[in-house]
């Protein structure tokens, strides 16, 4: 434990400045997984297990990108549309098979595909850490904000995360497609006697989880070291963000991201080796105030 | 009891089904146990292989632990994704009051059970109210959080290097743990003692009121079961097993690893559950003999142990649907009783 540094960075306008940037990031990644998370859990009701192995294949189709084309851009268009195939893939072949079956039974699914998941990286990319390393346009000073770091693409990276935020909320809430799939959330019985394919949206949203988990590797990728059990930590701690905010908002998900994010980011000054179990310790107790999470509706 | 199962036939794990059958008289129990002992306390005497005898001992430990584990999962219906904690809680126990006092064994071993009844009675009275898949997360938060403090506090558990330097195990009524046949006999004994009180656990009226609560909680209260109450008693009873299981394998390995108090021990305890099936006693310890087996032979085949792990996992979910003891019952019901009727 090391209060002294903790109060010491509290007081220091540049500190706080540089762990709040950083608290943003950690908070940012980890809301673009928890939200694909909270969407499938939303709308399939089912918990996937294995949402951290999207994660690190976004981080891993991004790398493999940038290095044969060169284009960060593109890199990242890779991460994220790749794993949204896996995402439609992995739910229309394997999950679709084991929805309303017990929940242990969707857990397994899972927990196979997360040690199959995490092998085929092993044997593609290698077990060692990799790095995909700075995007050259990003490779500039970094901005001084009251004598606080921050690197430019930490900019970029907070923008990209609001953004998605910003057109998950719209798009859910004003769009036609929005109100299918809140309906099919609501009563998929109803919503498929009404003409509309069930399926088809399960797997769209599937996708679209998967889409923003990889997206969020993809956006890692330059700032992380990639490794094949990458995706776990990252699940673990989705897990935390989703049940703190509420399994099912969306709105909850950004605030417990940064919320996970301000703890990881101050709490490893005042206690670097306990950081981890701030994490759990938060959870615990809003779980023992508000067993469905800060933003989440009663649990049936 | 029967009237309990009425309605119960969508059971998609169909845990209901043995329970019918399961009225042999206790001594019989009693009797299998003492002839499963005996025929592996004999075992040395036969096969001098160390490697026979480890297996059995690991059996033991993850024998346990399992069990215990299904006594949460499939008899009260609550899937908790941090039961290895107390697997890793004995293991730490144990190895620390050892190192730590010099106490005999006995007493180390009733001490490590002591702290885990309190730690599982607190961390218990704040789960156990919740539901499924909550309940799931929090047990999973506090194995997380435990896990955690064993890394951090490193002046006391070794932190990621584990509890080194063995532990020591002082004679104690003739039975000396450091040899290895004695270490043998007392681990299958923990094993058959442990799983005769389980089994007595699952037998008694507690039991049953175990499966009702499973079966629609409000109705259990509904006639005056305090549901709370029961779930709390049987996830401490629960942790007291997988404790003993672990402080089996801390005196296997002599130490203990932050990998006893990780998640993937949970994980592992539900694939076994899930391996040999939960509607049957002894599904689980049949559940363990595979995974251990499968986990030997593919470690030694191939590098790439998650692929073939992850497939077997696949055929027995998707697949089979069930675990294998299930699916022997049964295929044995659907044979004494005649086609197409459950057994």
């Amino acid at each position: 434990m090391d209060l002294d540094a903790l109060t010491g960075c509290l007081a220091s306008p540049a500190c706080l400045v540089t762990q709040t940037t950083s608290g943003f990031i950690i908070g940012m990644l980890l809301f673009l997984v928890a939200v694909g998370l909270t969407l499938i859990f939303g709308v399939l009701k089912v918990v996937n297990f294995s949402h951290g192995a999207f994660y690190m294949f976004g981080a891993y189709f991004a790398m493999t990108a940038y290095q044969l084309s060169g284009s960060f851009a593109l890199a990242v268009f890779c991460g994220a549309a790749g794993t949204a195939l896996l995402g439609l893939i992995f739910e229309r072949v394997f999950m679709s098979r084991v929805y309303g079956a017990d929940v242990l039974m969707q857990l397994l699914v899972c927990y196979a595909f997360v040690l199959i998941f995490d092998d085929v990286v092993r044997m593609v990319w290698g077990p060692e850490f990799r790095s995909m390393g700075m995007p050259a346009a990003f490779q500039v000073a970094p901005l001084f904000i009251a004598g606080g770091v921050v690197p430019p693409y930490y900019l970029l990276l907070i923008g990209v995360a609001l953004v998605a935020a910003v057109i998950l909320g719209l798009g859910l809430a004003r769009t036609r497609l929005g109100k299918v799939i809140r309906a099919a959330a609501h009563n998929p019985g109803m919503v498929s006697a009404l003409g509309i394919n069930t399926g088809l949206i399960y797997g769209g949203v599937f996708a679209l989880g998967g889409m923003l988990a990889g997206l969020g590797g993809a956006l890692a990728a330059p700032v992380r070291s990639l490794t094949p059990g990458m995706g776990f930590s990252v699940l673990i701690e989705s897990f935390i963000v989703t049940v703190i905010g509420g399994m099912g908002s969306i709105l909850g998900a950004l605030i417990g991201a940064l919320l996970i994010g301000m703890i990881r980011s101050f709490g490893s000054l005042g206690f670097p080796l306990f950081t981890e179990g701030l994490m759990y310790l938060f959870m615990v107790i809003v779980l023992v105030i508000r067993p469905t999470g800060l933003f989440g509706k009663e649990v049936v | 009891m029967t009237e309990l199962r009425a309605g119960r036939t969508g059971e998609p794990l169909g845990i209901a089904r043995d329970e019918a059958r399961s009225q042999r008289p206790r001594y019989l129990d009693v009797l299998i146990g003492l002839a499963a002992f005996g025929v592996l306390a004999v075992l040395p005497l036969f096969f001098g292989s160390k490697a026979l005898l480890d297996f059995v001992i690991r059996c033991s430990a993850f024998g346990l632990f399992a069990t215990s584990l299904n006594l949460l999962v499939g008899y009260t219906g609550m899937i908790s994704f941090g039961h290895g904690m107390f697997f890793g809680l004995g293991a730490y126990g144990f190895g620390l009051i050892m190192q730590r006092t010099g106490v005999p064994v006995p007493v180390a071993f009733v001490a490590t059970l002591v702290i885990t009844t309190i730690i599982a009675t607190v961390i218990g009275a704040i789960c156990v109210r919740l539901k499924e898949i909550y309940f799931a997360f929090v047990t999973l938060a506090f194995q997380m959080l435990i896990h955690s403090t064993i890394l951090s506090w490193a002046s006391l558990t070794g932190g990621d290097q584990g509890l080194r330097g063995g532990i020591p195990r002082p004679v104690f009524l003739g039975i000396d743990l450091s040899n290895h046949v004695h270490l043998y006999v007392t681990s299958c004994a923990l094993l058959v003692i442990g799983l005769l009180l389980m089994r007595q656990i699952a037998q008694s009226p507690f039991g049953y009121t175990l499966r009702m609560i499973r079966d629609n909680a409000n109705r259990a209260s509904f006639i005056g079961i305090d549901v709370w109450r029961a779930r709390l008693t049987i996830f401490v009873l629960a942790a007291l097993f997988a404790s003993t299981g672990g402080i089996v394998m801390a005196l296997f390995v002599s130490g203990a690893y932050p990998e006893f108090a990780y998640w993937t021990i949970s994980g592992e305890g539900i694939f076994i559950n899930m391996l040999g099936g939960v509607t049957t006693f002894l599904g689980p310890m049949v559940g363990t003999v595979l995974l251990l087996i499968l986990n030997d032979t593919v470690t030694r085949l191939t590098e790439y142990y998650g692929i073939v792990l992850g497939i077997v996992i696949l055929f027995f979910a998707i697949g089979l649907r069930k675990g294998l003891m299930d699916f022997v019952v049964e295929w044995y019901g659907q044979r004494r009783d005649g086609a197409g009727e459950r057994g």
